[in-house]
């Protein structure tokens, strides 16, 4: 990089093993963290917010949930979508069946009773694995769906099953602006982002990545099997619970059954293997891509070619542009965004030499 | 009693359509490990090629051959842009390769042809008429007619002729039948073309019947469950597969279905899968896999 970090030495075990050793990657760190809490609120305008700023920050958390899974344990999954509608119903119901029930606690709730959901659905993945798990998870896919538009008390008996937001009220503050609900998602999505590259980390973290490098070597050296798979389930789904929640509440303020289909899992599935499996930093950068994306494309076609090309056409050409980026991720770079800023660091290393 | 015979039938007859699908899928996964999701997509292609191809008043087996065609030109490009270059990746690659393929065709073939709902006519006469007693429909039987043949049809190539042998050569150990001098890359082709026209016959089936569109992509979500309780690598057993499940959703569906709320058509079939999971999980003609350290 542009600095050295000759001369940086552990001398204790907690030195190296600290989330980053460089004190210049920590600077930097603090830095960006204050950045999107002190000053992106003041510049930012409520169309960012709103419309770029919290789906990014929504569907980061949620690819990050499936990473987990998918990235570290290994486990295919095609219902990242069912989990968190899970929890979004889930956070509403307890918000609004519990008198005086804080916001903040309804949403962990609503993400413990998808990750219960998930170890459910993941109880198939101790006998089976490879590509029949993916029947599991796309049990839950329609299943979840299904309870959702069918029994109206999910809903609170809404005719179309469709929930609306709680009001946003954390420690007497009200967070309904465009400004107040990207600070709640923020700190959210920074603080779990935080626990999940400590639990990648640790003993639990390297369990998962030997069970999917190897599930029979993994348990020869004594990995228990079950209790790891159902673990990476559960923590799985506990963290696209709260993705859906937030989804729910915080970017759209309502949402309906419907909002959480296959397509949307399919959107966490290619957030991740757009921004690199296996990576906490890949989530932000393939939701970034993911959310910017289309933005980038509607701009440049009404700019450049604007009339030739109508709306509903555009739809397509998009889909056939994202499937040809995923096939040539896959190809060329399938470690991801995440990779290419990797190697971009390591050119920097030696800058301005070669080697 | 009639009343279930006659709900049972039917949902046989829908198991066809479900396998017809389904050995698409098997073909493929057979020859190359590939789990390819993208078999939906090529029904709605072929089916959307076939009739746009139709309307604009081309004959039918002009349209038929030109659509065969444009499945082979499809099998190449797919052969040569993306199978070669992910030789040796792991399957879950693979997968997540065809799910990118599924969206390009899916995106390609509403580019070319428009999204509108396309009403296709094979003039089968689709009259119900009775059988002791119970209400058949003619061009169910003329599916399950179809379906048969192309099974039969395939299992003579596979086991008589040069190619289907080379193709269960590769099946079997893909390193070891590159070493005997078997031409992958050419049998990769001509398995993704086979399966493309696998494709064609079901997409102008389900088309005839349910109209061809969009929805006739997520045929794909049907013929999973299919595959699970066959196995990934039996064609006879994607049928037996097609069957329990076209026949137990739509048992399901008529006679639990209204308990529950109706529309548990859309995951009894996985449900059901699931199950079948936990009791055999390579399925009833799947191969068992060992597994070495």
């Amino acid at each position: 990089m542009l600095y050295r970090e000759s001369g940086q030495f552990s001398t204790s075990y907690a030195a190296e093993r600290r989330l980053f050793r460089l004190y210049q990657e920590r600077i930097a760190f603090i830095l960006l963290l204050a950045v999107a809490f002190l000053l992106v609120p003041f510049i930012g305008n409520d169309y960012w917010f709103s419309a770029i700023l919290i789906p990014f920050l929504v569907l980061s958390l949620a690819g990050l949930g499936l990473n987990l899974l998918t990235g570290y344990a290994g486990q295919l999954s095609l219902g990242s979508a069912a989990f968190m509608a899970v929890g979004a119903f889930a956070a509403y119901n307890f918000n609004l069946r519990i008198e005086g029930m804080p916001f903040l606690i309804s949403l962990i709730l609503g993400g413990i009773t998808a990750g219960l959901t998930g170890v459910v659905f993941g109880l198939p993945s101790l006998r089976i694995k490879g590509f029949y798990i993916l029947v599991a998870t796309l049990a839950a896919q329609f299943f979840v769906q299904w309870v959702f538009t069918n029994f109206a008390w999910f809903s609170n008996n809404s005719s179309s099953g469709v929930i609306t937001a709680p009001p946003l009220i954390i420690f007497g503050w009200d967070l309904s602006s465009p400004v107040g609900r990207y600070l709640l998602t923020l700190s959210v999505v920074v603080a779990l982002s935080l626990l999940a590259s400590n639990i990648v980390r640790s003993e639990l973290g390297r369990n998962w990545m030997a069970v999917r490098d190897m599930d029979t070597a993994a348990a020869v050296i004594g990995i228990s099997i079950p209790k790891t798979k159902l673990l990476a389930f559960a923590i799985s789904s506990f963290y696209l619970g709260i993705a859906g929640s937030l989804w729910a509440f915080t970017y759209l303020g309502t949402v309906e059954p419907h909002g959480f289909d296959l397509t949307r899992s399919f959107q966490i599935l290619f957030i991740i293997i757009i921004g690199g499996m296996g990576s906490i930093l890949g989530n932000f950068l393939g939701a970034a891509f993911i959310v910017l994306f289309p933005v980038f494309l509607s701009n440049i076609s009404s700019g450049l070619f604007a009339g030739i090309v109508d709306v509903g056409q555009l739809e397509n050409i998009q889909k056939i542009i994202f499937g040809v980026l995923i096939i040539f991720f896959l190809i060329k770079e399938p470690n991801g965004l995440a990779k290419i800023w990797q190697t971009f660091k390591q050119v920097m290393h030696v800058w301005p030499l070669r080697f | 009693m009639n009343f279930f015979f006659e709900v049972l039938v039917g949902g046989l007859l829908a198991g066809v359509m479900y396998s017809l699908v389904a050995i698409g899928f098997v073909l493929i996964y057979k020859a190359s490990k590939v789990f390819n999701f993208a078999q939906g997509s090529m029904v709605l292609f072929s089916a959307l090629t076939f009739v746009s191809l139709l309307e604009r008043g081309v004959t039918f087996w002009v349209a038929f051959f030109i659509t065969l065609l444009s499945m082979i030109l499809l099998a190449w490009v797919i052969e040569r842009y993306v199978l070669r270059k992910l030789v040796n990746r792991s399957p879950i690659t693979l997968f997540m390769a065809t799910l990118g393929l599924s969206y390009i065709i899916e995106g390609l073939a509403q580019l070319l042809w428009g999204a509108q709902v396309h009403g296709l006519d094979l003039g089968i006469n689709d009259e119900p008429f009775e059988f002791q007693g119970l209400l058949l429909s003619q061009f169910d039987l003329f599916a399950s007619a179809v379906a048969g043949t192309l099974v039969i049809f395939l299992s003579v190539f596979f086991n008589k002729t040069r190619t289907g042998i080379a193709l269960r050569a590769v099946a079997d150990d893909q390193l070891a039948a590159l070493a005997v001098g078997i031409d992958l890359q050419k049998l990769w082709l001509i398995v993704w073309a086979v399966a493309g026209f696998v494709g064609l016959v079901a997409g102008l089936l389900w088309g005839a019947r349910l109209g061809v569109q969009f929805s006739l992509s997520l045929v794909v979500l049907k013929a999973l469950p299919v595959l699970i309780i066959g196995g990934f690598t039996s064609i006879s057993g994607s049928i037996l597969g097609g069957l329990i499940i076209g026949a137990s959703e739509k048992l399901a569906e008529v006679f639990i279905g209204p308990y529950l709320g109706g529309g548990i058509e859309n995951w009894f079939p996985y449900v059901l899968a699931m199950l079948f999971l936990l009791i055999r999980p390579a399925g009833i003609f799947g191969e068992r896999e060992i597994e070495r350290v």
